[in-house]
């Protein structure tokens, strides 16, 4: 947590700070994603779904983002 | 969907739900979305292999999988392709099952790069575990009857024996243990890789496989569209002729025109 009211958290295996206090789903939102065509995972646990208006992002939060795409 | 069945009534069940196509087909490796599900479309199937993967997070709008071929139709099976450990199988699922929202999966842990070969180890540990977590893993395993015996008593609800290394378009390569596993299982047994060309598919079927998944013998034919209907057109003519029972084989002629009243 730092002065300008933000957090960091890796997404994806990137580094991003992000506004203080959001909810997952508003993470999921403000990348241009719709959180009911994801899936995500915090720090190894797989968040449900309906859950993730409420789960608040914290700082140092490690998230995996993942869709279907096309495989074998 | 309305599907058409080769024999009236002729279904096969997995985990409780009935379909009517045998083909399952693969999503990768297509040149364009709208080709793949044009290729899906001819197949005629009703069972579709997905893979999980990381949204791009520098492009949030491109295309999605799901905007061509409609979840609410065809039934998505997400897989573990590309998982080389149990451990990774299972993340890969779990993020799957909350994606999709149901619990029937297609397991596969490989055990090496070169021959995509299944690590059968890893396989049944994941295997075990999933079921434990409620989820309905159908399994790609080695053509080894014991192996596909085993992955049955840990839960495993259909057993996916290679035909042929993944990719690879070799066409099914041990008959005979692919028969075993057919007839030692209670659960449904699909070949899953190996498939070339349509006889090869026909061939799984005549040798009593309640189907087949393939993805490459479609997406990297000439013409995609048109070997998935040929693929279709195979599928439907191996089950008929192992249900029609073929003729027995014999080391010489017997003709077909009676011998009586020849001039």
């Amino acid at each position: 947590m730092t002065v300008d009211h933000t957090v960091q958290v890796r997404i994806n295996g990137e580094h991003r700070r992000v506004a203080e206090g959001i909810s997952i789903s508003e993470l999921v939102s403000e990348l241009g994603f719709d959180p009911v065509r994801v899936a995500v995972e915090r720090n190894l646990e797989v968040v449900p779904r309906s859950t993730l208006g409420d789960a608040k992002v914290e700082d140092g939060d490690d998230f995996e983002i993942v869709r279907f795409v096309g495989g074998g | 969907m309305n599907v058409q069945s080769p024999v009236q009534g002729d279904t096969w069940t997995v985990a409780g739900r009935t379909f009517t196509s045998r083909l399952i087909v693969g999503t990768g490796k297509y040149k364009s979305l709208e080709e793949n599900a044009a290729a899906v479309t001819a197949s005629g199937a009703e069972i579709v292999t997905v893979a999980v993967r990381r949204v791009n997070v520098s492009n949030p709008n491109e295309p999605m999988l799901t905007d061509f071929i409609d979840p609410k139709k065809i039934t998505y099976l997400p897989n573990t392709a590309g998982c080389f450990t149990a451990d990774d199988a299972i993340r890969t699922l779990r993020l799957a099952r909350e994606a999709g929202g149901w619990n029937l999966v297609k397991l596969e842990v490989l055990g090496e790069a070169k021959t995509l070969y299944p690590d059968m180890r890893e396989t049944l540990r994941a295997t075990e575990v999933l079921v434990n977590e409620g989820f309905e893993p159908m399994v790609y395993c080695v053509d080894d009857p014991i192996a596909a015996k085993q992955l049955e008593e840990a839960g495993a609800v259909a057993i996916m024996p290679l035909g042929a290394p993944i990719g690879s378009g070799l066409g099914i390569q041990n008959r005979v243990t692919i028969r075993l596993i057919v007839e030692g299982a209670k659960v449904p047994v699909l070949v899953d890789a190996g498939v070339g060309t349509a006889s090869d598919a026909a061939e799984a079927m005549e040798l009593g496989c309640d189907g087949v998944l393939m993805n490459t013998a479609i997406a990297e034919a000439k013409e995609p569209v048109m070997m998935a209907r040929a693929m279709k057109a195979a599928v439907e003519a191996g089950r008929l002729a192992y249900l029609a029972g073929r003729m027995q084989k014999r080391r010489y002629a017997d003709p077909s025109s009676p011998l009586a009243g020849l001039i």
